[in-house]
């Protein structure tokens, strides 16, 4: 069985996000970009499937410009064995990710599709769900553990209350939440050896579908600053504002 | 115009998200109609009728729909679609799930956890955890929104008289099928709509410390909650988790105990509206927020906390 990881490259995690001057969006020149955080465990849970024995071949995806040929050798260096770069220069929606995967899912035929719950840029939480509806295949989505069968595979959600059990029939998309695992580093010979491994590119163009943007994006800006209050002394004076001043108690 | 808002309930009672959703729905405009979907007694459907503004309740009540399983609840809310102009689903877990399915099916581009709504056409939703804002348009004819509950206040409960009505079920899509649930029970208010939350952090050092914030909680009729770092520690399970990738509050106030304040529990929680901080570094960021913050040892804070709350 084939596993496909679709992989988005975003502003590093660690780097603090400033909103432009003019409102148009948050900077990304010279700004540290990564591999999305949620998508690195699902690299890694695919990896440790086919250390298992589960699954036989790992190629992840990404949509992008030229740049997200290095957040595929990251990929590549953890361990999948083949990269597909899709050549896209405008940031492309939820909705078109899918459809574009979806005709990847054509041609390459994996039995699981495991992606990160969410991208931690748009927040938007909608390509894995968006997949699955579009290749009308079940979905387990918040996936804090997973145990793949033959046909059909037991999945454990985070969900609002506590914890959920699906078994979802395969194939299936599985979007990963934090907890299922932590991604390892990939090591300097691995890197090396990721340079040597496949990966192709192919336009929007070729797999056919439309990409043009549904919503606009009128303005970004950033959210109104929370001030520091004040340091009380003691319990008693904590208790005492939050009576008399605050009336929250 | 009409809007349809997905129903949050657990198959006895109507979920609190349900009723903030409302409300956002109430200032998009038009008819408001509620969709239960699910397995239920009917008490769901009768609390949904009850809600101010909704105009008419929908049910669709069958086995395949009774753990709000995607596969089986989105080609429901597909054909009905077309009657409205707006769909919205509280962002919990269960809209996060079906939303998306259902926006595929009808090949719209969805808006997703909103925080305020500009017009019928524009609303703004957080990026980046919250460290930006973004402003965005949809022009598709059918807008499938999700909204953050916390972002909008509660529609009473009472002085609605809406219809009720049967809606078809659909078959069982046969994708998926329900195991089982490990769900905390508690008695304490749910964390997401408590108007007090007690939060503790890897500074409470064991799972057994949180019995000190527990006893707190309960004085106060507060929800208790943790810290990334306490989830990932093991102190307790991953539904008491406030941040980025937990869950977001927004309460009147917001008790932080021996949490340092990164980035990704603050994303969870900078909206309540007054935050205590207890920790006993004061170089600590949660103290950048914090409208009243106390350094000190909270194993001593905590317990003396409680005593003057008698």
């Amino acid at each position: 069985m084939k596993v496909l990881v679709p992989i988005k490259r975003v502003i590093d995690y660690n780097v603090k996000v400033r909103v432009k001057a003019d409102n148009s969006g948050v900077e990304l020149a010279n700004v540290k970009m990564a591999m999305n955080p949620f998508d690195e465990i699902a690299v890694e849970q695919a990896l440790r499937l086919k250390e298992s024995g589960g699954a036989d071949e790992v190629v992840v995806v990404s949509i992008g410009p030229t740049q997200n040929q290095e957040t595929i050798r990251t990929g590549l260096a953890m361990g999948a064995d083949r990269g597909i770069h899709i050549e896209a220069s405008q940031d492309i929606e939820p909705l078109a990710v899918a459809k574009l995967l979806k005709e990847v899912v054509a041609r390459e035929n994996p039995g699981l599709v495991f992606v990160g719950k969410q991208a931690i840029d748009d927040d938007c939480n909608q390509t894995g769900q968006m997949l699955a509806a579009l290749l009308g295949w079940a979905q387990g989505t918040f996936v804090s553990g997973i145990e793949v069968g033959d046909d059909h595979a037991i999945v454990v959600r985070e969900v609002d209350g506590g914890l959920e059990h699906l078994e979802i029939s395969m194939p299936a998309v599985v979007t990963v939440d934090l907890r299922l695992n932590e991604p390892r580093y990939a090591s300097l010979p691995n890197i090396m050896k990721a340079k040597k491994k496949p990966l192709d590119s192919i336009t929007v163009d070729e797999l056919g579908v439309d990409v043009s943007p549904r919503l606009t994006v009128v303005k970004v800006e950033e959210p109104e600053a929370r001030s520091a209050g004040i340091k009380v002394a003691d319990v008693s004076e904590l208790v005492n504002k939050l009576k008399n001043e605050a009336k929250v108690i | 115009m009409s809007v349809l808002v997905l129903a949050d309930h657990d198959n006895g009672q109507l979920g609190g998200a349900t009723l903030n959703t409302v409300t956002a729905a109430s200032q998009i405009g038009g008819d408001i109609h509620v969709l239960v979907a699910g397995d239920t007694s009917g008490n769901v459907a009768k609390a949904a009728a009850a809600i101010f503004g909704v105009t008419k309740v929908l049910v669709a009540n069958g086995d395949s729909l009774g753990h709000g399983i995607a596969e089986n609840v989105a080609p429901l809310i597909q054909k009905m679609a077309s009657d409205y102009s707006h769909l919205l689903a509280p962002a919990t877990t269960t809209g996060k799930n079906i939303m998306p399915r259902v926006a595929a099916l009808l090949d719209v581009m969805q808006v997703s956890d909103i925080v305020q709504i500009i017009d019928a056409n524009t609303f703004q939703r957080p990026i980046y955890a919250g460290n930006a804002l973004a402003t965005v348009t949809s022009d598709e004819a059918i807008k499938i929104v999700t909204v953050r509950s916390t972002a909008f206040e509660a529609a009473a409960e009472d002085g609605g008289a809406a219809s009720i009505e049967e809606a078809a079920v659909g078959s069982d899509a046969g994708l998926s099928n329900y195991v089982k649930s490990e769900l905390s029970s508690s008695e304490r208010p749910e964390l997401t709509s408590a108007p007090i939350v007690i939060s503790g952090g890897r500074g409470m050092q064991d799972g057994s410390n949180f019995a000190m914030l527990e006893k707190v909680a309960d004085k106060l009729g507060a929800a208790v909650g943790a810290s990334r770092a306490a989830v990932d520690a093991g102190f307790v399970p991953n539904d008491y988790q406030v941040g980025q990738t937990g869950k977001v509050v927004a309460p009147d106030l917001y008790v932080a105990v021996g949490i340092s304040g990164a980035i990704q529990h603050l994303a969870g929680m900078k909206d309540s509206k007054v935050i205590v901080a207890i920790n006993k570094d004061d170089e600590a960021p949660i103290f950048q927020v914090a409208d009243f913050g106390l350094v000190a040892d909270l194993f001593e804070a905590v317990p003396e906390f409680e005593k003057e709350l008698s």
